[in-house]
């Protein structure tokens, strides 16, 4: 784990803290009731599950902790969880569960 | 209901947040963690929770910021990962785009996952709400949240460096999101978008400045979007 540059960390807080509000309030702020291409409100409604799983499929194949090297309690963890959370819609069911998998198999692997 | 003043409104959307709340002080706590353990300090870590207000962009900027990379890769990422809270903006213009101007400017601060959800199924169960009335509800709605993140943030600073290694959070952060991801999935659409930014993620994981994560998002979304209207033509 490399330190991070203080100056960064604070470009990247007032950066996030701007675009973030700017995110929000473009819409709802400076739209107001004129109506959005139906095209744009069909690609937007997919950037929640299409960008989340990018994110996490890299960190769940190949996680930091193990050196990038494949490991059973996470995936099975990853797969609970994600199971969990598709059947039962319950967010908070699915983190249990996942949690639960990944140290109840890195007690009995590792 | 019909003389239902605004302030009721608040406590009905208070009443219907207040569940949230156990996701907002784990989460928070968590961040706090991940926050310290990449090297921040506490008042980085609470500025970041107050300021950006979104769990899933922080962790993706800290993700990325541990990979060393570039600022503004780090920037434009976080803030795809944030792209949806615009689509939620736009889907609540309908409702509360004809509230004066500086109520809007406060609300949008306060868009997040819940205070959303929450909101849009009263506004499409209950047409007759006022503005007014839908403005407060909103508020409340997010009113229990708010403070719990804050809070669990610090927490989470404060004792971070505690936490020992064996507890493996490392995968706090996959797990978590996971979580979110699987009630998400309410249509084949859905499906398709994960499953093709999955592959193409796993595929680009070798392209510099993680800028995989963007090309697979944008992959996922065109995905998602064309498999809508294939099952809109098959439909009709």
């Amino acid at each position: 784990m490399t330190q991070i540059d203080t100056t960064t960390i604070w470009i990247i807080i007032v950066g996030l803290a701007v675009g973030s509000y700017l995110l929000r309030f473009t819409f709802i702020g400076l739209v107001g009731d004129r109506p959005m291409p139906p095209w744009l409100l069909r690609h937007l409604r997919y950037t929640a599950v299409a960008i989340i799983p990018a994110l996490i499929a890299p960190l769940v194949v190949w996680p930091s902790a193990t050196d990038g090297q494949p490991d059973l309690p996470r995936m099975a963890a990853a797969a609970v969880a994600l199971t969990v959370g598709f059947a039962t819609k319950n967010v908070l069911a699915a983190i249990f569960s996942g949690a639960a998998t990944l140290y109840g198999l890195l007690y009995l692997v590792g | 209901m019909a003389t239902a003043t605004p302030k009721s409104y608040f406590w009905k959307g208070f009443r219907d947040g207040t569940p949230f709340v156990f996701v907002a002080m784990p989460f928070g706590l968590l961040f706090g963690v991940f926050a310290t353990e990449a090297g921040l300090d506490v008042v980085q870590t609470m500025a970041f929770s107050a300021t950006v207000f979104a769990g899933a962009a922080q962790f993706t900027a800290l993700q990325l910021l541990q990979d060393n990379t570039p600022t503004v890769i780090v920037l434009i990422s976080a803030l795809a990962v944030n792209l949806r809270v615009a689509m939620y903006s736009a889907s609540l213009t309908p409702y509360l785009g004809a509230a004066p101007l500086w109520q809007r400017a406060c609300a949008a601060y306060l868009i997040v996952d819940q205070s959303y959800a929450c909101s849009i199924a009263r506004f499409e169960k209950e047409p007759d709400m006022s503005v007014p009335q839908r403005m407060v509800y909103f508020v409340g709605s997010v009113t229990p949240i708010t403070p719990l993140w804050v809070l669990g943030t610090y927490l989470g600073a404060v004792l971070g460096t505690q936490i020992p290694d064996s507890w493996a959070l490392d995968f706090a952060l996959p797990i978590t999101f996971l979580a979110m991801i699987g009630p998400m999935m309410r249509t084949l659409a859905h499906v398709v978008a994960a499953l093709v930014a999955i592959v193409v993620a796993l595929l680009t994981v070798a392209v510099p400045f993680n800028l995989g994560l963007l090309i697979a998002g944008a992959a996922g979304m065109i995905a998602g979007a064309q498999t809508e209207l294939m099952l809109e033509r098959s439909k009709s």
